[in-house]
């Protein structure tokens, strides 16, 4: 019986479509106070008085506090947390939970009320008066860069650090001067709202006597969040216990350790009551961090032929108003990826990372690797129009190892790829698009002057996930390991439980876990619970980010479950009194060679395990292990994407037609789950490329908070995707997976902007900047014919 | 205020402010807490339930103006363990993943449904076009309201016939 | 976001909205179905004291032959509008406006004489009205009055309602051959019009037959009619002309999706395809 490689139905699924998966909005404890935010409303500002008379006196209110006193009550041991410093000089102003003295964004808290009610504690933060001082707002990376205002009055200079790669300058210098085309391109990501369906929200609540809190999060993260909130607050890590229930959707959002959640935990803490909180729509474009945010310069060089010999990249990365849990680094994760899935030579990288007066920018899907992807795939069809190849060809002559399969090959970027084969990829991907029917369509339309033109975009992405040996991330200065840590056991009556520490959020890792275990011990999956997400359950874990769940995670699962095999070869070695080498696993039952009527099924070995009545001499009873695995290497998914386009040319309205993605993310686990994975990445790319835009003015005012204006797109927006896989395993990790989670977003954005791109090329249209609004597209093409 | 109306087929009764949405009234008073909040502009559906039969915003509606109303929340679906025919197909289908905007999205499908038993994609696209989802990119949710139309179309057909 | 506190009145009929209105004045708010006045209570840019709930006034929904018009109640859910066979031969276009509102979740639940007694620019129905050529039906302390569309929509979400008035009826001249053509430019499906156009033709069984009704959505404080438009083709001028004068006596909003100069293109587009759909 093999399970893995089938698509299995979820059995996360009654639960979540009944009703009965319970959010933390859906948790609710005897006592419980709600908190209401009182949130600044200027971008940069002193604070010159806060009254909280008119609020103290509202009805159901129990307190109302301001920053400062809450400074003086001594709720913190630390300023918030950010575990990536990526330099040693990085400039950090310290970030606790309540402002005081000055605000750095629209949005951050001022005062917190705590009333009886969600009603009232919004009716009474209403009635909290702040007034203002108000100083000059740093809206935009480009006005940061000029360090005329500061965003913060004490800094020097808005530049928060300057992280460079560059393996060797003197190279990278040759090959430019070497070169026979050149490109420069500029490109903008703008900032994302990374809108989880479900907005984030808290309750703490406290075990009076025992000085103990329970703190349910919707967080992607409750291992981090117990650590870190410990550090920070003083509270011990051993009386906090963090729970994240069922969490709805989280695409780096929910990774992070936020004001609310360490307000909810100090205030339950101190006051003995418990403490909540439920972010609302709008409210979430300010109190939970946003994503992208960058300005890119990429410079390529190139023979003759269009073969690349340096890629150069600068970056001018807006951190927002303070450096939250990963924040300086999300840029760096695509620095080893500009190179893409190119044979380039010379490789420099630069960053600067820079303060301004906004939320807070951080993790969002692919975080730092749609960038890379986005800027090296538009800039190898910007080369390809200068050499005069097709966008397929200018990628098939710099595919690393031609094309071919690779194992463990080392790029410029000073890393490993474990394992591609592009080539075929591309094949797949323009023979299931249809290529050359696409192509004759496109020349049809613009020989009739048809108003609405075809554009045919192609991506080839590689991307980094599965994050990641732990010492790789120690040399980056990232403050945590990446190992990943499981319990597998089986219980008595024969079933087996498994104790993940990573903590999905809709990803569907109890299906998928059970699928591992089910074949490793030849069990029915439904025969396998899986317990995650409680760091009672599971105190040990690094959690769900960066699709490192499978590949570090997943394979704990199947090496824990090994070592379960090994302990029942022995006890059935031992009661069958036959050799362990003679013994044979199959199908979940021990048998020895030779003598098939000689059996014993490791549920039987699990429960003599249990009594422990006839156990080999020393052994410890219980069939249960653990594993903590630290991968070798990061994972490289890769994949080719293609994007159809109808330009109307009228009114600059692009329409996705046709999406094709061609993805490999190594071996599978359940399919039915990694195509949910690319469909849902896919459209968040597209929806970057097309439609979202976090349109900050120039005040430091957020003019689109709510879903009635930033432009989440909905079904009717998007056609079918046509999916199709290749399997190249990954060597790094005995089950040969890489990972998916990010790998759709990764993909999309620059395989749609090059079709646009595309579209639009015969007006000399080169550029359309994400995202390509019908006003954007309907401007560029009336500026390109004047 | 009271306000006493009929959800999932029982008699409910809960004394409310005149200001409390319906969505809150069953979160909060009634604890049905399967219906979601996702947005404050009336944009993502996460609230739709099915106020007479028919798919509503609850975050838009007063919970006094349901009095005397039939409401069906996704708690009030199933029958029993039986899933009914959109939640199966959502299963079959995968249609779902973190499940946030699923009872709406369940919901919001099957007033489409019991409308036109039959659509096309482009039909069924445009009729979820009032429910956001994040995760699944809608590729299978449409698969999946496409599936059950198709498989369990006499359902569909008697409960068009119902209306 | 929740709405902040008011007084409950639920109206018994249409002259108890009426007393409620006249005994409140300006304090009080009516509600429909609620779908364009709750999003607004809900980031507490609309805090009336008291809120009129007039949505259980089921005598307000209908749809009737009027005999030269349709006569719609103001409670008339949109959905209903839009399904109505009366509707769809007599005035085609507004049964697919009132498709087009929303989402169907709102279609459900929102109604017709609530979306005009709005006024939102943006909004699609009061652009059909005007197109149509309709009028609506108000009832105060001192009876009713019948109000062109042409004179309700007098400012920026304000109409020439008085603040005691309840609008009770919508009506349309019956067009059985008038042809007709929506478009609605937008982002997603479930956005409001970054600009829209309702037109018609009323064919020859109409009292004006052959004259060409042109309404706007989103182009200025209010829902207009494309004057210039009308004008022109009232006196020959060929469609492209026409439309050429789309944004005549406009005043576009400018916004995240459209400044001036782009909402003028599209207006003069989607005239330019609506007048095309015409024939």
């Amino acid at each position: 019986m093999t399970v893995v490689g089938t698509p299995l139905k979820r059995k996360e699924d009654p639960k979540l479509l009944t009703g009965e998966g319970k959010y933390v909005d859906d948790i609710h404890a005897p006592g419980e106070l709600w908190m209401g935010m009182v949130r600044s409303t200027m971008a940069h500002a002193t604070i010159d008085g806060v009254d909280t008379s008119a609020a103290a006196a509202m009805p159901g209110v129990h307190a109302v506090y301001t920053g400062a006193q809450l400074m003086d009550m001594g709720l913190w041991a630390a300023p918030l947390p950010c575990a990536w410093p990526v330099t040693p000089d990085m400039v950090n102003p310290a970030h606790y939970p309540v402002a005081t003295g000055e605000v750095h964004h629209v949005g951050e808290i001022i005062a917190v009320v705590l009333a009886d009610t969600r009603a009232q504690a919004t009716d009474a933060a209403e009635q909290v008066e702040v007034s203002y001082g108000p100083l000059p707002a740093v809206a935009s990376i480009a006005e940061a860069r000029t360090d005329g205002a500061k965003a913060h009055s004490e800094l020097a200079s808005n530049k928060s650090y300057t992280w460079a790669l560059v393996p060797d300058p003197a190279a990278l210098d040759a090959a430019f001067a070497a070169a026979t085309h050149h490109v420069t391109a500029e490109f903008t990501q703008q900032r994302l709202i990374p809108t989880p369906m479900e907005p984030r929200g808290v309750l703490a609540v406290p075990g009076v006597a025992g000085g103990d809190v329970t703190l349910y999060s919707s967080s992607q993260v409750p291992h981090f969040l117990k650590i870190l909130l410990a550090a920070t607050t003083g509270i011990p890590e051993s009386k906090i216990r963090a729970i994240a229930p069922a969490v709805g959707g989280g695409f780096g959002a929910k990774l992070n350790i936020n004001p609310d959640e360490s307000l909810a935990l100090t205030l339950a803490h101190k006051l003995g009551r418990p403490v909540r909180w439920t972010e609302t729509r709008s409210e979430a474009a300010f109190s939970t961090h946003q994503g992208r945010g960058q300005l890119q310069r990429i410079e390529l060089a190139a023979d003759a032929d269009g073969k690349l010999l340096g890629v150069r990249v600068h970056l001018d990365a807006d951190m927002g108003a303070y450096m939250m849990l990963v924040t300086p680094g999300v840029p760096l994760l695509g620095s080893f990826l500009y190179t893409g899935v190119y044979a380039v030579p010379a490789f420099g990288f630069t960053c600067d990372g820079w303060f301004t007066n906004m939320t807070p920018t951080d993790a969002y899907r692919g975080a730092g690797r749609p960038e890379a992807s986005y800027a090296i795939e538009r800039a190898m069809d910007i080369l390809a129009a200068k050499v005069g190849v097709g966008p397929d060809e200018i990628r098939r002559r710099n595919y690393l190892a031609g094309g071919e399969k690779f194992e463990n090959l080392a790029v410029p970027s000073t890393l490993v790829f474990d394992s591609g084969h592009y080539g075929p990829s591309l094949d797949l991907a323009l023979d299931k698009a249809g290529y050359a029917d696409l192509r004759a369509e496109q020349a049809r339309r613009r020989a009739a002057g048809e108003s609405k033109q075809l554009g045919i975009g192609l991506c080839t992405y590689v991307e980094i996930c599965g994050l990641a040996p732990s010492r790789a991330l120690g040399g980056l200065g990232f403050g945590s390991g990446g190992w990943e840590h499981a319990v597998v056991r089986l219980l008595p009556t024969g079933k087996a439980e498994v104790v993940s520490g990573s903590t999905p959020h809709g990803q569907g890792h109890e299906t998928s876990w059970s699928m591992i275990v089910a074949d490793k011990l030849g069990i029915d999956p439904a025969d396998v619970t899986v317990l995650h997400s409680d760091t009672a359950i599971s105190p040990l874990g690094l959690d769900t980010y960066g699709s490192r769940s499978l590949a570090v995670g997943g394979v704990a699962i199947a090496m824990a479950c090994d070592k379960v095999i090994d302990k029942a070869r022995l006890i059935a070695a031992h009661q069958m009194e036959a050799n362990p080498e003679d013994l044979e696993f199959a199908e979940g039952a021990f048998t020895v060679k030779g003598s098939p009527d000689k059996t014993m099924p490791i549920q039987a070995i699990a429960f003599g395990a249990f009594l422990a009545h006839n156990l080999p001499d020393g052994m410890e009873p219980n069939l249960q292990e653990q594993m903590t695995f630290d991968p070798s290497n990061f994972a490289f998914p890769f994949g080719t994407h293609v994007a159809v386009v109808e330009v109307d040319e009228t009114t600059g309205q692009v329409d996705l037609l046709r999406y094709v993605a061609v993805d490999d993310c190594g071996n599978q686990i359940n399919p039915l789950i990694v195509e949910g994975q690319i469909h849902g990445g896919i459209v968040q790319g597209v929806a970057q490329a097309l439609w979202e835009d976090a349109a900050w003015d120039a005040d430091g005012n957020l003019r689109n908070p709510s879903l009635l204006d930033y432009l989440v797109p909905s079904a009717a927006e998007m056609p079918s995707f046509e999916t199709a896989f290749t399997v190249t395993p990954s060597p790094a990790n005995p089950l040969g997976v890489k990972g998916v989670g990010e790998a759709g977003t990764i993909g999309s954005a620059a395989a749609v902007i090059n079709a646009v791109c595309d579209a639009l090329s015969p007006h000399g249209i080169t550029d359309i900047e994400m995202p390509a609004t019908p006003r954007r597209v309907w401007k560029a093409i009336q500026e390109a014919n004047q | 205020m009271q306000v006493d109306m009929t959800v999932n087929g029982q008699a409910r009764s809960a004394d409310v402010e005149a200001r409390t949405l319906l969505v809150y009234h069953l979160r909060d008073a009634l604890g049905l807490t399967g219906t979601n909040v996702g947005c404050d502009t009336s944009s993502c559906g996460a609230c739709t339930v099915l106020l007479n039969g028919e798919s509503v915003k609850s975050c838009t509606i007063l919970a006094a103006q349901v009095r005397g109303a039939e409401v069906t929340t996704i708690e009030g679906l199933a029958d029993g363990t039986s899933l009914h025919p959109m939640q199966q197909a959502f299963m079959e289908c995968h249609g779902l993943q973190c499940g946030y905007c699923t009872p709406g999205m369940v919901l919001a499908a099957t007033s489409l449904l019991a409308e036109n038993p039959s659509p096309t994609e482009a039909e069924v696209r445009e009729g979820l076009e009032g429910n956001l989802c994040r995760c699944t990119g809608y590729h299978n949710i449409v698969k999946a309201v496409l599936h059950t139309a198709e498989h369990d179309a006499d359902f569909w057909q008697t409960q068009a016939g119902a209306r | 976001m929740i709405p902040a506190s008011f007084d409950y009145v639920e109206a018994a009929s249409a002259e108890a909205a009426i007393a409620a209105l006249t005994e409140h004045g300006d304090e009080a708010k009516l509600m429909a179905g609620g779908h364009s006045l709750i999003p607004l209570m809900r980031f507490r840019l609309a805090t009336p004291s008291v809120v009129v709930d007039i949505s259980r006034l089921s005598d307000l929904s209908y749809v009737r032959d009027g005999g030269d018009h349709l006569a719609i109640g103001a409670l008339t859910r949109h959905c209903e509008v839009e399904a109505s066979d009366l509707v769809k031969s007599q005035a085609g276009l507004l049964a697919h406006v009132a498709g087009q509102v929303g989402d169907p979740q709102v279609r459900h639940r929102g109604t017709i004489g609530g979306s005009l007694a709005h006024g939102d620019p943006a909004s699609d129905l009061p652009a059909a009205l005007l197109a149509l050529g309709g009028s609506v039906v108000a009832r105060g302390p001192g009876g009713e009055r019948v109000i062109a569309a042409s004179d309700l929509f007098t400012g920026f979400l304000e109409t020439a309602l008085a603040p005691d008035e309840l609008l009770t009826e919508v009506r349309v001249p019956k067009g059985p051959d008038t042809t007709w053509s929506f478009q609605k430019f937008n982002r997603r499906a479930q956005d409001w019009a970054i600009v829209g156009v309702a037109a018609c033709r009323n064919g020859a069984g109409n009292g004006a037959a052959g004259s060409t009704g042109v309404a706007l959505i989103n182009m200025g404080q209010t829902p207009m009619l494309a004057t210039a438009v009308q004008s022109a083709l009232a006196s020959g001028a060929s469609a492209a002309d026409a439309a050429a004068r789309a944004a005549e006596g406009t005043q576009p909003p400018e916004d995240l999706n459209g400044d001036a100069e782009y909402r003028t293109h599209l207006a003069q587009v989607l005239v330019g395809r609506a007048l095309a759909e015409l024939g």
